[in-house]
């Protein structure tokens, strides 16, 4: 069935059935495909995008609980804290094999937006959701770090 | 140049004269192995210079996180004289006469040894280019070679100055040099360069990445595939009733192998739900039925019996038995390491699109195309030529995408061979797939009795493996079985660099149960967890420090035990090893040499008082031969170390009836951020040849590990650690 999606700042009309989640909408029908699938039961944090600014799992939001909401993608973050988070995972070279990084990215933005000077526990606690298989976990905690002091400059 | 008279001529040269200034520089090798440029015949391109000077590297590897793309990227930038940002790269078609791996003869990733077999080639191909360019440009302004220099895509010297895409056409129409000039250590830039900059990091942090299971074609239809819940079971019918009348659901066709049921569908997710509705019957006569405990028992008892094969031949094992009688003491265990599973973050997929011509591009994170090209040419019966594979990200492999049977790329033809071939066919695999298909690290039994005399030296140590071999039975087993071996069972323990007098190890293979496959350091996983929790025992018995009671025995001056006795060194002193610590904390060290890398590391540990275990920092210090990425180096290491431990860990795939017990994340919990505090990485200058850095920070960490928590807490030997009760901090 036909439904609207507001997504990275635009009205898109997307063909779903009920149920299908948001996950799957993103990649499949909008072809939107920096957010990931990695397990398809909010395990792993590899679908992390923002509904109305807040990191929620995709694969777990359905399509028809979003009709009011502002979906953001990585393709679509921004604002100095995305700025300073993307800058911050360049200078680290936090990526390995990157399948994880954009959920990494939206969850860390959801962060520092709420704490822009976050303690290392509280980002172990808030980063604790998202999976790297690479364990780029040292460098994500110290990119995270990072940012921080890019926000405070 | 005479003056072009007839018009036919003159046509003649102003075509030569276009095709000069419009063509790349390409250098790469002929097929004897002699370096090839533009216009000649059989070229394999490694680098490409286009007519505007954009400088390209052609990757013959796979980029599955191990940072390949910027390693050979380097080398071409470092002997052209350019930055590295400045140097693009692709990846190489698939073509297994002309981009083997060197040290396999076939077109492929692993084993730690990208650079390892690339350092001289790519190097070679990027100097070639450089001579040329400065060649052509020293015939332009009639000036000699030596008299010029390239730097930046600028060729300067005898007072003239040019950028190099005023050369790449006339470059490409000369003859490679025979033997170009590398340059010299000394003046190297960008090799052993501690600055970051990944040539992947740009695309992986804007969602702009396209990994394999990112293909989207237009018409593509996605399938996903019904398995047998038990390994090994066949298929006898389906009924796709359930998932008839639900939109976007195309149709159900079983597989003609036997092994599943193929559910197509307009989406990702209607095809998982459609399979859903589908049931399937098995025939399970011929299937695993077995739970993993009494293959578990089945080891134990296999280790306690005498071996099927010796890999220590040159070993008396009547000596080694009668010095452990005579022995003051004896020192033994046995050990248990369940099966793995490889787990990457980007679940399987595989996409086949149709051509005009009638043949395929296989979309695919491909890590072994001799194996897949193959394999997907001979399932749709096509000419190898009509096969193309289009190489993508991958988003990890840890071996999973190298694999002699080719499951997910049979898989994905014989779905594509079911359809009329009209339409591109994606398969998509969900995380429960990549989870339940088998291709396990397989499950290892160890038992090691070790003696000692009055002073605490070694005089005997019997060593029993028991284990399904991964090579036997595959196009491999010519190469790494030998007299019954399977190498990859015993590696890192049947070539221990140490000293040890009566050193015996036999073999027993686990008749085949679930399939099994390489992952990540393969049997260095088990063999450096045995010989390094043994050597702390044994250590410990000889009241000896356990570093000291490491470097005696790596005192015989060989190669290899002079670079294990210096990172162990080096890690002794950046830890401070021997230093009081508090009552609550304790260290634990392991050494090992894998994939021509030598790494050890030191893991400290904290115990509260309810016993929970956190690791609050891992040191470790590796030398592998010249260091081409410093950086990636590290981020290997660190990404080793925590694959690793995460396994040791807590992570297990288990039987019951055959069947995997594990379905997703929460049954096989991955390391997360919190687990280890910190970890710091030392890499040894060197100018030895480069060798792997992907695997072989694993196999130190888990013993390490151990050895911390035996000092304040129990000895484990039966792996996952949390299963022999001990519990690890979470946030």
């Amino acid at each position: 069935m036909a439904l609207t999606v507001k997504i990275n700042g635009t009205t898109r009309e997307v063909d779903a059935e009920p149920g299908t989640p948001l996950l799957w909408v993103i990649r499949d029908e909008l072809q939107l495909t920096g957010t990931k699938f990695g397990c398809g039961i909010a395990a792993c944090g590899a679908c992390t995008v923002h509904m109305n600014g807040e990191p929620v799992r995709s694969c777990q939001t359905y399509i028809d609980d979003v009709e009011d909401a502002e979906i953001t993608t990585i393709e679509g973050v921004s604002g100095t804290v995305a700025k300073a988070v993307q800058t911050a995972w360049a200078e680290l070279d936090v990526v390995q094999c990157g399948y994880c990084q954009s959920g990494q990215i939206m969850q860390a933005v959801g962060l520092l937006s709420e704490n822009s000077k976050p303690s290392p526990d509280e980002i172990d606690s808030y980063m604790a959701g998202n999976a790297c298989r690479c364990a780029t976990y040292q460098r994500i905690r110290a990119a995270i770090g990072r940012a921080s002091e890019l926000l405070e400059a | 140049m005479p003056i072009q008279t007839s018009r036919r001529s003159f046509l003649k040269g102003a075509a030569a004269t276009a095709a000069t200034a419009t063509a790349a520089l390409i250098v790469g090798f002929a097929p004897n192995g002699a370096l090839a440029a533009t216009g000649e015949g059989n070229l394999t391109p490694f680098v490409k210079i286009t007519p505007e000077g954009k400088i390209i590297a052609i990757i013959k590897h796979f980029e599955m996180g191990q940072g390949t793309t910027t390693g050979l990227t380097s080398l071409i930038a470092e002997e052209l004289n350019s930055e590295l940002k400045d140097v693009d790269f692709e990846f190489a078609p698939a073509d297994n006469s002309r981009y083997a791996n060197t040290l396999f003869g076939a077109q492929g990733t692993g084993g730690s040894t990208a650079m390892a077999n690339s350092y001289l080639q790519y190097r070679k191909a990027g100097a070639a280019a450089r001579e040329m360019l400065i060649m052509a440009a020293a015939k332009a302004w009639g000036v000699s070679a030596a008299e010029l220099k390239l730097e930046n895509g600028v060729i300067s010297g005898a007072g003239k100055t040019g950028s190099i895409a005023e050369f790449v056409g006339a470059a490409s129409a000369l003859s490679p040099p025979e033997d170009p000039t590398l340059k010299s250590a000394a003046d190297f830039k960008i090799i052993g360069n501690p600055a970051r900059g990944r040539k992947d990091t740009p695309a992986k942090i804007n969602g702009t990445a396209i990994f394999g299971m990112d293909i989207q074609l237009p018409g593509q239809i996605y399938v996903a595939i019904i398995r047998s819940p038990r390994l090994g079971g066949k298929l006898t019918s389906f009924d796709a009733s359930g998932a008839e009348g639900m939109t976007g659901f195309i149709e159900a066709k079983a597989l003609p192998n036997g092994k599943g049921v193929a559910v197509f569908a307009k989406n990702t997710w209607t095809a998982f739900q459609a399979r859903d509705a589908v049931a399937a019957d098995w025939d399970f006569s011929a299937a695993e039925t077995r739970s993993s405990e009494e293959i578990k028992q089945d080891l134990l008892t296999k280790v306690n019996s005498e071996s099927e094969f010796s890999a220590t031949p040159d070993a008396d094992l009547q000596d080694t038995l009668s010095a452990l009688e005579g022995a003051a003491q004896v020192v033994e265990s046995e050990f248990y390491f369940p099966n793995l599973a490889h787990a990457a973050m980007e679940p399987i997929s595989c996409t086949i699109e149709p051509t005009s011509d009638g043949g395929v591009v296989v979309h695919d994170g491909c890590q072994f195309p001799a194996l897949t090209h193959p394999t997907v040419a001979s399932v749709l019966g096509l000419d190898l030529s009509k096969v193309q594979i289009n190489t993508l990200l991958a988003g990890g492999s840890f071996g999973r995408r190298a694999n002699a049977d080719s499951d997910y790329h049979v898989e994905a033809a014989m779905a594509f061979a079911l359809t009329d071939r009209s339409k591109p066919v994606k398969l998509v695999w969900s995380r429960e797939d990549d989870m339940r298909a088998g291709y396990y690290r397989p499950a290892f039994a160890h038992k090691v009795r070790v003696g000692l005399d009055e002073a605490g030296k070694i005089i005997a140590w019997d060593h029993r493996v028991a284990g399904q071999s991964i090579m036997k039975g595959t196009a491999f087993e010519q190469f790494a079985v030998h007299d019954g071996v399977d190498h990859a069972s015993v590696e890192g323990a049947a070539d221990t660099n140490y000293a040890i007098p009566g050193f015996h190890l036999g073999l027993t293979d686990l008749e085949p149960s679930v399939t099994v496959l390489w992952w990540r350091a393969v049997g260095h996983t088990h063999t450096a967890y045995v010989m390094e929790s043994m050597m702390d025992m044994v250590a410990k018995a000889a009241g000896r420090d356990p570093i000291d009671y490491r470097l005696e025995l790596l005192s015989s001056g060989t190669p290899d035990q002079k670079r294990l006795a210096g990172v162990l060194q080096l890690a002794a002193e950046k830890t401070g090893w021997g230093q009081e610590l508090a009552s609550n904390r304790a260290q634990g060290v392991a050494v090992h040499k894998s994939f021509g890398t030598y790494v050890a590391e030191v893991v400290e540990i904290s115990r509260d008082d309810d016993e929970v275990v956190r690791i609050e920092n891992v040191t470790c210090v590796v030398d592998c031969g010249t260091p081409v990425n410093p950086d990636v180096i590290k981020a290997q290491m660190e990404g080793g170390i925590g694959y690793g431990l995460g396994a040791v860990m807590r992570n297990e795939i288990t039987l019951e009836n055959g069947e995997v017990m594990q379905y997703n994340f929460p049954e096989y919990e991955p390391l997360r951020i919190y687990d280890i505090a910190k970890i710091n990485v030392h890499v040894v200058p060197s100018t030895e040849p480069p060798t792997g850095v992907g695997e072989p920070g694993l196999p130190p960490a888990g013993p390490a590990l151990a050895n911390a928590i035996a000092a304040i807490g129990p000895r484990v030997t039966m792996l996952p650690m949390t299963k022999s009760g001990v519990e690890f901090y979470w946030a």
